[in-house]
């Protein structure tokens, strides 16, 4: 028994494959973007590479200065702060859709790094497993 | 008229259907995920700003705060809390929510 768990964790059998989790919805409208950070920390759980990436409305996952108390909701912005403690430290948003809302990485609550799209469409391609909300 | 739209301009059109018919003097009220076309930089700022020439926009302010938009609400967008989108449903005929 012990062997097996210390092949587990060693991940000996285990396979380390790219996943990427594509976030294109605004956070509290609908349950997209809460229940998609809640299958990226699963995923984290499994030692897997994963890349997180905000296009479009979900570039509005990561801002800075939330206050939910009104609307009666978890404010989970701060849990993409404590990704780095997962080891998700892969973030990345694209410039255009930054662009289109008027924001600029100062206004986001986490590092990321900005790409164009057709670098963005690049680290999509060499991904073994995209999940999109 | 009362016109209530809740989705984000940059995902659905219904805030530009809304804004298309709206007749002159009445309300557009932004709650939810609508209230970011009411924010500065938005690609829907502009829809908003020659609107407001005819009707008067209202922006939910629980929504606004819980999405870190309040501090780049345009000008001219008023901004209510529940007790003032009651009020705004009790001083017009009918309210329309273009869902």
């Amino acid at each position: 028994m012990s062997d097996m768990m210390d092949d587990m964790d060693e991940g000996g059998e285990g396979v380390v494959k790219k996943f990427m989790f594509v976030n294109r919805k605004a956070p509290h409208g609908t349950i997209y973007a809460l229940e998609g950070l809640e299958v990226v920390l699963v995923s984290a759980a499994f030692d897997q590479d994963v890349s997180l990436v905000f296009v479009d409305d979900g570039v509005y996952e990561l801002i800075k200065g939330v206050n939910t108390k009104g609307i009666e909701v978890k404010d989970f912005s701060k849990t993409y702060r404590a990704l780095e403690g997962y080891d998700v430290e892969k973030l990345y948003v694209e410039k255009a859709s930054m662009d289109a809302r008027g924001l600029t990485v100062e206004d986001l609550i986490v590092d990321v790094t900005v790409l164009d799209s057709t670098e963005m469409a690049s680290l999509m391609a060499e991904q073994d497993v995209v999940i999109s909300y | 008229m009362l016109n209530i739209v809740n989705k984000s301009a940059t995902e659905r059109n219904s805030l530009e259907s809304a804004l298309r018919m709206a007749t002159k003097g009445s309300a557009v009220l932004l709650i939810e995920d609508a209230v970011y076309a009411a924010t500065q930089g938005s690609v829907a700022a502009a829809k908003i700003q020659s609107a407001m020439a005819d009707v008067q926009i209202y922006a939910l302010g629980p929504d606004l705060d819980a999405r870190g938009m309040s501090s780049r609400i345009l000008d001219g967008v008023k901004v209510v809390d529940y007790g003032g989108f009651v009020d705004l449903v009790t001083e017009h005929n009918c309210c329309q929510s273009w869902l």
